[in-house]
């Protein structure tokens, strides 16, 4: 029996490795851009590796929003098969930098000169102990508001700068008989409007203290109550058909003129593009009443893992590329996203794109700039999902305010 | 037939004993290995501060301590108790009256056969989007419905987290009752048909019939029903993701999706093993009995 | 296989046949509802779908989600539809199909004829192992495949899924072989017959039916499996499922629901054929032994 299987284990072996030709000078990444636009930004940066003779392997495994990708990440580390490459979000990179499996990339970065183009608050990600350990590709920016142009513009609705010009905006539609805000009930959907909510509430300091900081008092406030309740205010507002829709979908309604107001980061931007739709013609793009000073952000990178004592040429090859602002700017353009470096021009950005930028730039500059609670640039994977669990089960009418900051306070306890 | 030559010396004859275990012994140990040495180092696991990867500092109880005050967790334990009872009973029930019926010499038989036993065939992976759709009230089933002119029907299961579990039920019964259905149907055809026709002279009913010397004959078949639907209800996750991924809110959490969710999402390996354990206890107490009990009738 | 029927005995009245055809055919309808949907969405443009109409038949038919899904779709950076991973798939689960079925065979044959104490427990121990949960074992099972040198390979997932489906094709052909007359074994044995004599001259020759069980069973199973498939394979051995999964759940952008169910159907068609080809042994099968005492 033995002999049989081995038969069969060399005979695969052998055909295996015949359908691919793996060298020694390639790069295996793993990442979730399966969809056409994030797909073809990625090509881009293939092809830029091939013509520097390093072969690409792609591995994608897309889900969850990279959650999947994460799980199979564990999987390949644990039996001593990194990829050579893996997109990474947020805190993510801060642990796999501590379990100390992240190639230290101090030597790109300083030859081109990362530290003085790369926001600080992005930094905190990408660098670990003093080492830059990932390469930053775009920066997300999660508190925007997109909003049809036309059903404004009809019920003679001027962009909202206030939560109370908001509330009044939302009453508006609804009493026309529109939908006021299209939403999908998913945990990480309802935390971005949370994330929005809170700051606008509570301001950046108490934004810093209750998601960043951890802060118990802050977390247990009024303020936090108050929240939650814009959070019941807005519930009120989204269709009844809401739960478990995806984001792209409630894109759709404001692009159909069903919904007046979608509250999402900026990838939503390429749903409208692609269904035709021009900035500040068909749909605006502002920040969310409240926050227009503010930035939350998230950001996909690419962190390199340890495949000897120092990053291969390959790796290092490409962390310059990502980082290099002709990618920057060509995939950013696609995503929906802004350059993770203050350096690359605008031009070929449309009039959102260039309005993030900006706001990127100044939120960086006068201490704005915060990681998103929401997508995981404030706090770790566990307390994260924790708040999820809190926030949706209080979206969803499973409690009240009240009892929502007391879950808030013991659940971000129990993740710690 | 050819037959070896017969030898007669020591080593063979050690060797012909030993033969059946040996040719055992593969299975037995990769499943000694990789099922109950994986399941000693999950219950290890669940008393350590593992987070992304394994580590191996004690906590003591403080994973299951954790574990118990989640209120996630306990809206999983009642749904899977909920969802597995319902399930099992429905599909054996569904299965029985369908293997019934299509044993009564029903024409195109084949056919029918085949379009009941196909979803089997599918996984959510596939599946789920149309089913997602098909129970979605703004575009499925209710939408349908109202189209044709009943204004006031409503299917909006999906969206209440009261109701949510039971669409799981739905399209989990979906899948399997086909199947089932195949495993009675194959019982029904194997029943001794002296036995009915004596029954029947002496003037039984045909519910008679089917109740005391049909449905009791079928309970082997119970028995491969019941291990195949533990073993599926138990397993059901890519159900759950496809559907409702855990929502609205938490209200279909099952085990399953809960300790995925904290080993690899949330980064609290350790709580997640926790989880394991408790499951995999409550599968053995439900499970050893039963498969003990059926294995030591037939000795 | 109908002579064999129950209903022979027991006879319905005309109006009860009736009755029962049209619960029979209702039931159609609801095993065929998501298929249907899944075709007829598969067949429309894009915009038919997005205006609605979840079960109307298409305005125009068009065969472009299939090309598409087939060869151009975007599964990773390159658009090279599902193709290329059904070789890999295929490459999978031959081989682990047919050695679970051999060693499946092979166990049942020697729990039932050629028993030894403590037989029971040994096949009880084998049977529970279908009943852990995938989820559990993935760290432990990367890590051993990283020592066994299997990590990331076909083989590697071959001994996965032989792992994890030994329970149950034992299962099948320890049941069915209990019926097989042991007297005929006894006789062989007298005659000087070997162990794998007997199981190649006596027991093979009559195992087709459960064979054609376990086969379609190991089949679904394997092809079907996400978790496995994602989490041991490498960028060149990535199965079908993964594949789909990529397609389906891309993150962002406008989602191509004709493009996705023309793929789900067509990484489905491999386990509907099975089904449908072998359906009809599969009754046959399950008779013959895996649902009796």
């Amino acid at each position: 029996m033995r002999s049989t299987i081995s038969k069969y284990v060399t005979a695969f072996a052998v055909l295996a490795s015949s359908v691919s030709f793996a060298q020694a000078a390639d790069v295996e990444v793993l990442h979730w851009w399966t969809s056409g636009g994030e797909a073809a930004a990625l090509n881009v940066l293939k092809k830029d590796l091939e013509e520097q003779g390093i072969g690409w392997q792609d591995m994608p495994v897309a889900g969850g929003g990279g959650t999947q990708a994460m799980t199979v990440l564990r999987a390949r580390v644990t039996s001593g098969n990194a990829p050579t490459a893996v997109q990474m979000l947020g805190f993510d990179i801060t642990d796999w930098a501590k379990e100390g499996a992240l190639a230290n990339l101090n030597e790109v970065a300083s030859a081109e000169g990362w530290d003085k183009v790369v926001p600080e608050a992005l930094q905190k990600f990408s660098k670990y102990d003093g080492q830059w350990v990932a390469a930053p590709v775009n920066v997300h920016s999660t508190n925007w508001v997109w909003a049809n142009k036309k059903i404004l513009d009809d019920l003679g609705i001027a962009q909202p700068t206030t939560w109370d010009e908001l509330v009044a905006a939302m009453e508006k539609v609804k009493e026309s008989g529109k939908t006021a805000v299209a939403h999908g009930g998913q945990p990480w959907q309802d935390a971005t409007i949370f994330d929005a909510v809170v700051m606008a509430t509570g301001g950046p300091e108490f934004y810093q203290k209750a998601f960043i900081d951890l802060d118990k008092e802050a977390l247990g406030s009024d303020t936090m109550k108050e929240a939650f309740d814009r959070m019941t205010v807005i519930r009120s507002f989204v269709d009844d058909n809401f739960s478990g829709r995806d984001w792209n979908l409630a894109s759709a309604m404001v692009i159909n003129d069903e919904a007046a107001f979608q509250f999402m980061g900026d990838w939503a931007k390429g749903e409208f593009l692609k269904a035709g739709k021009k900035p500040d013609e068909d749909f605006l793009c502002f920040r969310f009443p409240g926050t227009q000073k503010q930035v939350t952000f998230n950001s996909d990178q690419f962190a390199m893992f340890k495949q000897g004592d120092k990053p291969s040429e390959e790796q290092k090859a490409l962390a310059k590329a990502i980082m290099s602002p002709s990618f920057q700017s060509a995939f950013n353009v696609v995503k929906g996203s802004v350059p993770a470096r203050t350096d690359v021009p605008d031009t070929d950005f449309d009039a959102c794109g260039k309005k993030g930028m900006k706001d990127l730039a100044a939120a960086s500059e006068s201490g704005n700039l915060f990681g998103s609670m929401a997508h995981g640039h404030a706090n770790p994977a566990s307390v994260k999902n924790a708040m999820y669990d809190v926030i949706t089960a209080q979206f969803n009418g499973e409690y009240d305010s009240e009892t929502a900051v007391q879950e808030l306070v013991s659940a971000v306890e129990l993740a710690q | 037939m050819t037959i070896t030559t017969t030898r007669h010396r020591a080593g063979d004859d050690w060797l012909r004993n030993a033969l059946p275990k040996l040719v055992l012994s593969p299975s037995f140990a990769m499943v000694l290995i990789f099922v109950y040495g994986f399941i000693l180092f999950t219950f290890y696991l669940s008393f350590t501060d593992s987070r992304i990867l394994p580590s191996y500092g004690l906590v003591g109880w403080e994973n299951y301590t954790k574990l118990f005050s989640v209120r996630a967790w306990g809206i999983a334990v009642d749904n899977v108790l909920i969802f597995g009872s319902l399930y099992i009973v429905i599909c054996c029930a569904l299965g029985l009256m369908l293997a019934i019926l299509l044993d009564q010499q029903i024409r195109a038989e084949g056919f029918i056969r085949t379009i009941y036993l196909y979803p089997m065939a599918l996984s959510f992976i596939v599946t789920g989007t149309a089913w997602k759709w098909f129970l979605d009230p703004g575009i499925g089933l209710q939408a349908v419905v109202r189209s044709w002119g009943w204004e006031s029907f409503t299917f909006e299961w999906i969206k209440d987290s009261d109701m949510a579990i039971y669409t799981i039920v739905i399209a989990a019964v979906w899948q399997t009752s086909g199947f089932v259905m195949a495993m009675f149907l194959a019982g029904l055809r194997g029943i001794d048909n002296e036995v009915l026709k004596a029954a029947q002279i002496d003037g039984a009913s045909n519910w008679a019939l089917y109740r005391r010397i049909v449905i009791p004959q079928l309970r082997p078949a119970f028995m491969s029903a019941f291990v195949v639907l533990a073993h599926m209800a138990i397993k059901s996750y890519d159900l759950i993701i496809a559907l409702t991924g855990g929502g609205p809110g938490t209200a279909t959490e099952l085990p399953a999706t809960f300790m995925y969710s904290y080993t690899f999402t949330r980064n609290q390996m350790g709580i997640g093993a926790a989880s394991a354990t408790i499951m995999l206890m409550s599968i053995a107490a439900i499970m050893v009995p039963y498969i003990w009990s059926e294995l030591r009738e037939k000795k | 296989m109908s002579t064999n029927a129950s209903s022979q005995i027991i006879r319905t009245g005309s109006g009860a046949r009736f009755v029962i055809y049209t619960i029979l055919a209702l039931f159609c309808l609801y095993y065929l509802l998501p298929l249907y949907v899944m075709v007829v969405n598969s067949l429309k443009p894009l915009s038919e779908i997005q205006a609605g109409g979840m079960m109307a038949l298409p305005g125009e038919w068009t065969l472009d989600p299939w090309k598409s899904a087939w060869s151009t779709a975007q599964i990773g950076v390159a658009a090279t539809g599902l193709k290329p991973y059904f070789l890999n798939s295929i490459l999978m689960v031959v081989p682990a199909v047919a050695i679970s079925t051999v060693l499946g065979a092979l166990n049942g044959y020697v729990l039932t004829k050629w028993r030894f104490r403590g037989d029971t427990i040994v096949f009880g121990l084998l049977l529970f192992g279908c009943f852990i949960p995938f989820q559990m074992v993935l760290i432990p099972m990367a890590r051993m495949l990283g020592l066994m040198g299997l990590a990331g390979t076909v083989p590697g997932l071959i001994f996965v899924h032989l792992v994890y489906g030994i329970g149950f094709s034992t299962l099948y052909f320890r049941n069915y072989y209990e019926q097989f007359p042991t007297e005929l074994v006894r006789a062989a044995m007298i005659d000087g017959a070997g162990f794998f004599t007997i199981f190649y001259r006596i027991m093979l020759p009559s195992s087709g039916p459960i064979a054609v069980v376990c086969i379609i069973w190991q089949f679904t199973n394997i092809w079907n499996d996400f978790l496995f498939g994602a989490s041991f394979s490498d960028f060149d051995s990535q199965p079908m499922t993964v594949a789909l999964n990529n397609l389906v759940q891309s993150s962002t952008g406008v989602k191509e629901y004709n493009v996705h169910f023309a793929g789900a159907i067509m990484a489905a068609l491999p386990t509907l054929l099975v089904y449908i080809v072998a359906g009809r042994y599969f009754v046959r099968g399950l008779m013959a032994g895996s649902v009796k005492g």
